[in-house]
């Protein structure tokens, strides 16, 4: 079985849980020997242009210490063999379609998001 | 080997706060009414739905008793599709991620509901006729 994650929520949790709770599910089910493919969508582009760490919350006295590194968990995903897309339109949208993205990350079509979707069993909308 | 009378389910919604929980349970509700197997992986928030010390309360403004409002409990939601799909023979199975019920310290849950990680969802999935995911917005 294959399974296309299609991300579209941005920085969901990405200073409580120090991750995206997605991409980290996707990783732990690729540890697990799943088939997965994620497509990033809508606000969730910005992940492919991504260069920096996630700045670290302050709160009073209360520092975190291990903010959300997403290049990071984007590389070692596509380094776990999972295919990973952005979808080049929404960049374009966002002002972001002419920035490299992330080693790996590859920019498709709207015209070609049907072709995808037919390459897996199921599609997982998040 | 998938089964086509199962569905599974990931849910990411907490108790009370949003439609989407109402919508989930009644999508349950519904599969089972079609004598279809369900399988939950509870993620994030929605791995206190099956906390075992949520309470009714009363309400002034209604101007009702604890009793007499009966609050509704999602606890209460998960024991009573348990008990229709026993019921009628059917599976039922639901799945807490491990380390969300850590984070909210909501480890008491109600029989029935299990501790696991994202292996059981992508177990629950590839034995399961489809999947509907349903996360938080």
């Amino acid at each position: 079985m294959n399974v296309l994650q299609v991300i579209d929520q941005a920085y969901r949790t990405t200073t409580e849980e120090q991750d995206d709770t997605i991409l980290w599910l996707t990783r732990s089910m690729r540890g697990a020997g799943g088939n997965l493919t994620v497509l990033l969508s809508g606000h969730a582009v910005h992940y492919a242009v991504l260069r920096r760490r996630q700045p670290a919350l302050t709160l009073g006295q209360w520092r975190q210490t291990q903010p959300a590194e997403l290049p990071r968990d984007i590389a070692e995903l596509v380094a776990s063999g999972v295919p990973v897309y952005a979808v080049q339109e929404d960049l374009e949208e966002r002002g972001l379609g002419q920035l490299p993205l992330q080693g790996g990350v590859r920019p498709i079509a709207r015209h070609a998001l049907p072709g995808l979707y037919e390459q897996v069993d199921q599609v997982w909308q998040w | 080997m998938s089964h086509d009378r199962i569905l599974t389910f990931a849910f990411m919604e907490p108790p009370f706060e949003s439609e989407r929980t109402i919508t989930f349970f009644r999508l349950l509700d519904a599969a089972l009414d079609r004598d279809v197997g369900v399988r939950v992986f509870a993620y994030e928030g929605a791995v206190a739905l099956a906390f075992a010390h949520q309470q009714p309360h009363g309400n002034a403004v209604h101007g009702r008793d604890s009793g007499e409002e009966a609050h509704p409990l999602t606890k209460d939601w998960i024991q009573a599709l348990q008990e229709k799909a026993q019921a009628r023979r059917i599976g039922f199975e639901w799945i807490n991620c491990g380390l969300c019920v850590d984070e909210r310290g909501v480890n008491d849950v109600i029989d029935g509901c299990g501790r696991g990680g994202p292996p059981d969802l992508w177990r629950y999935a590839s034995e399961a006729r489809n999947t509907l995911t349903i996360g938080t917005r």
